[in-house]
């Protein structure tokens, strides 16, 4: 059947492109120890030492000790940082280059920075509301439907920026066109956590009482609702291809959930319990827990970290850049960048993120990305549930049927018996020949499940 | 300077040592392509209302005759050559390229009935209401002659229709009967007939060239075997079949256009059911042509407009129509599969795209692959309903909307009455 066809090309598509992973031009990094060494133990500086000039240059360290704990953003393509310091300080650059782009004072308490869909345009929550900036620094909107905010997240090929605020708002915002999509009324309290996962655009909000949620902008209700932790949930993560949930609670542990099954995988007990959690784009998990950031791979989660840091002062942001083996962490004295061996994609896909576009490229990208700007009413658990049959069942069509008829053609007419000479429509022999047929559909029925019986039981 | 090695060889692409080309390097991990379906729903969303905003499918009209278009006729071998006969008499022969008239000629005194090209293309045969088939070079007289059929045949009756053997010197008329001729000779070869009233018009199966179908004022259709003498089969219709045109590519499928609204397509062997009955005009429908391809064909109503319909199913999936253009009585699907030609009372020929969207001409190579990624992703959606309903979405004239509403309205009504009556008898 056609059906069959379409699936068949499918699947030899698939392994097509799949044998096409040979021309990858690069390898992910490594780190590998010593029989009878930890990696550990192996510092940052030894990292550094020990790796060509270019990739020694991407760890730096950068003292902003004047304006609070920073929060820090990658753009997609992971070239460009902005950083967001609490008492007002927002810096935009190049990272790669050390190239500032723009640097401002906004003179309020900024609680989170995020990047919009590229690099000219980014969102700073400020005490009072939310703003958008160029990235020279001019301030392109003030949205004071959006007060209070203290997290945000963007839903990159939905052009949505989904903001969770102090009175336990959900909000998203279309910034292609500069509408609020939807405003959640999400009653679990001050949302200070929340993540989204990169797979199905699905937002998930940790509240106080240990549960974390899932939220559609079409859907007034949670999705899901999970039950993690026995205490507050202090941070979630989600991988990449949005099967994992990491999350970290007042208890001390960090669990790790399968998001097909909502079920846990692994628990691993911190001592300190951490404040911050972010998936690589190899599936490397890194905590930070008070000022020590650890790095551990999942889904394994084993007690002895891959890589362990110890920052100047406790941390309060915590970024994976992608494509680059860079791990960037805001804390109380400014911003660390440290190196990850083996944490990054190692091969791009020129059309989706290209982190060495001209900006004619990013020009062209922006407007093609737009144009497959996906509506949120579209946003589901499963992103693939557009692509299946609509198999409506046998007794819904049926309905409809009889309805359009307006009887069922499928109806049993009701038995008349003919009309017979010599006597025989009297109705003694009527009610005779009636009752013969009485019962056959039963009969049939009986001996329908008489025949599965037989067939099941030898 | 590693650095800026690095960067370049993911900008730039050294070939040949001359060419330097930007770099796209790829990856089809699906994990750096999320959203698949809902991204490509999008694409299909946006090329069907790209499709609907490029539909312009009027080219042209071809104008020159002194009365309404009564026939028209495909040159076999030249794509750019179509003729017609006007109710006066007149034939001209139109340069579609140029959209020109280049030959006029008065064929006939009264209308030209019929009219059809040889196989070979070098000449062609007319029947008008003087009871006489002419037969006319193809060529253009040379300077000085005077405009003469090779060969004039008067007849005893009018003949209302022509058609042409696609492979052999034999040609068959209808009127009071259907007469199969030889070239040669001035009286028919054999005249069959099966009933008593007038037949309207005949048509030679293309692949099965022995085969004949004919239409009659008495509502039936007759299919004959040139090799016999006498009828093949007959089919009995509510109402009067106009005319019918053999498939190209099934040799055994013809549709009928009949004067209830409605096309029929039969298959010639089961003759008790249509294959397929396509309902869409709002009034008699007077002429159909195939397209080369066999998949879809034209059809011209009484109803000032035309319609596409695919084989298969039973409604159109396009309608052509224009305020200047009147009750359309001809109608061809040019040889090569492009353009519709449609010959109305008011004198004029049209010609249209057959793909509302189509863009003609060259493409290059980028439009053509982003042409065909757009037609797949349409395929691919086609059924879901908000996709549907733009690419379904045509703008009805009013006359048309009108009518179509009403006669909704009639077939509710006897639907429900014979739901009342089936309901009342149980």
């Amino acid at each position: 059947s056609h059906l069959k066809l379409v699936g068949r090309q499918e699947e030899l598509a698939a392994a097509r492109a799949a044998r096409l992973d040979l021309l990858l031009p690069e390898e992910p990094g490594f780190l590998e120890a010593d029989p009878g060494e930890d990696t550990c133990t192996v510092s940052q500086g030894d990292i550094a030492a020990a790796v060509d000039i270019a990739s020694a240059a991407k760890h730096f360290e950068l003292r902003l000790e004047q304006f609070g704990p920073y929060r820090l953003d990658y753009t997609r393509p992971g070239r460009h940082l902005l950083l967001g310091g609490r008492r007002g300080h927002v810096a935009a650059l190049d990272w790669q280059t050390k190239t500032l782009m723009c640097e401002i004072n906004v003179m309020e308490t900024v609680t989170d920075v995020a990047w919009l869909h590229a690099e000219t345009m980014f969102a700073v929550a400020q005490r009072r509301w939310l703003y958008v900036y160029d990235n020279q620094g001019v301030e392109l909107n003030c949205l004071k439907r959006f007060p209070g905010v203290l997290r945000m997240q963007f839903l990159p090929y939905h052009f949505l920026l989904a903001t969770a605020s102090e009175t336990g708002f959900l909000q998203y915002l279309d910034v292609s066109v500069g509408k609020e999509v939807a405003a959640t009324c999400t009653r679990g309290g001050r949302l200070a956590v929340m993540a989204q996962n990169p797979a199905n655009a699905v937002v998930h909000l940790g509240h106080s009482n240990g549960t974390v949620t899932l939220w559609s902008p079409n859907v007034k209700e949670p999705l899901v609702r999970m039950l993690c932790h026995r205490g507050a949930i202090r941070a979630l993560a989600v991988d990449r291809s949005g099967t994992y949930m990491a999350t970290a609670g007042l208890d001390r542990k960090l669990q790790l959930f399968d998001l097909r099954t909502y079920r846990p995988l692994h628990a691993l007990v911190l001592p300190q319990g951490a404040a911050h959690l972010d998936f690589s784009q190899r599936g490397l998990l890194a905590a930070a827990c008070a000022d020590v950031v650890q790095v551990r791979p999942s889904p394994s989660l084993p007690r002895k970290p891959y890589l362990c840091h110890r920052l100047p002062l406790p941390a309060h942001g915590l970024r994976f850049c992608p494509y680059e083996d860079v791990l960037g962490a805001g804390h109380g004295a400014g911003f660390t960048s440290l190196l990850v061996p083996g944490a990054g994609e190692a091969n791009f896909d020129a059309l989706e993120n290209n982190p060495y576009r001209s900006r004619k490229q990013r020009q062209e990208w922006e407007v093609k990305a737009l144009l497959e700007k996906i509506p949120a009413e579209l946003i589901t658990l499963d992103p693939t549930c557009l692509d299946r049959v609509d198999t409506a069942s046998m007794e819904q069509k049926r309905q409809e049927k009889i309805q359009r008829l307006g009887f069922d053609p499928h109806a049993k007419a009701k038995f008349r018996p003919r009309r017979k000479a010599k006597g025989g429509s009297s109705a003694g022999s009527l009610l005779r020949r009636k009752r013969k047929v009485a019962h056959e559909e039963q009969r049939r029925q009986q001996q329908q499940q008489q025949q599965r019986q037989h067939r099941a039981a030898p | 300077m590693n650095a800026a090695y690095l960067q370049l060889q993911y900008i730039y692409q050294i070939c040949n040592d001359c060419v330097i080309l930007i770099a796209v390097p790829r990856n089809y991990d699906p994990v750096l392509h999320p959203f698949e379906v809902p991204r490509e729903y999008t694409r299909a969303l946006n090329a069907t209302k790209l499709e609907r905003v490029f539909a312009k499918p009027f080219l042209s009209s071809l104008d020159g005759h002194r009365d309404g278009v009564n026939c028209m006729a495909k040159h076999p071998k030249s794509l750019s050559t179509v003729l017609s006969g006007a109710c006066d008499g007149e034939v001209k022969i139109w340069n579609l390229t140029k959209r020109q008239c280049i030959r006029t000629l008065q064929a006939h005194e009264g209308f030209v009935r019929g009219m059809c090209a040889r196989f070979c293309g070098t000449s062609f045969f007319t029947v008008g209401d003087d009871k006489t088939v002419k037969q006319w070079k193809m060529e253009s007289p040379e300077y000085g002659e005077e405009e003469e059929p090779i060969h004039t045949i008067l007849g005893k009756t009018v003949y209302t229709g022509i058609d042409h053997h696609w492979k052999e010197a034999v040609f068959a008329t209808c009127g009071h009967q259907v007469d199969i001729w030889d070239e040669q000779r001035t009286s028919p070869m054999c005249s069959l007939t099966w009933g008593f009233d007038s037949i309207s018009s005949v048509k030679f199966n293309p692949i099965e060239t022995y085969l004949l179908g004919s239409c009659a004022s008495d509502r039936n259709i007759v299919l004959y075997d040139m090799r016999q003498s006498t009828p093949l089969k007959k089919v009995i219709l509510k109402m009067r079949t106009n005319t019918l045109c053999w498939n190209p590519m099934e040799a055994f499928i013809f549709t009928a256009a009949n004067e209830d609204y409605n096309l029929y397509t039969f298959d010639m062997r089961f003759l008790a059911s249509p294959v397929m009955v396509h309902m869409d005009h709002v009034s008699a429908v007077l002429d159909v042509d195939y397209s080369p391809t066999g998949k879809e064909f034209v059809s011209a109503s009484f109803d000032k407009s035309i319609r596409i319909f695919p084989v298969d199913k039973g409604h159109s999936r396009e309608i052509y129509y224009t305020k200047r253009m009147q009750h359309v009585i001809t109608v061809k699907w040019t040889s090569d599969n492009k353009y519709v030609l449609c010959g109305s009372d008011e004198m004029n020929i049209r010609l249209w795209k057959a793909n509302a969207s189509e863009k003609l001409g060259v493409l290059a190579p980028r439009e053509k692959a982003a042409m065909n990624y757009n037609q797949k992703l349409k395929e691919k959606f086609q059924y879901h309903p908000q996709i549907k309903r733009i690419a379904r979405h045509r703008h009805l004239p009013k006359s048309i909307f009108c009518q179509v509403k009403e006669q909704r309205i009639m077939k509710e009504a006897r639907r429900r009455k014979l739901q009342n009556q089936h309901e009342n008898l149980q």
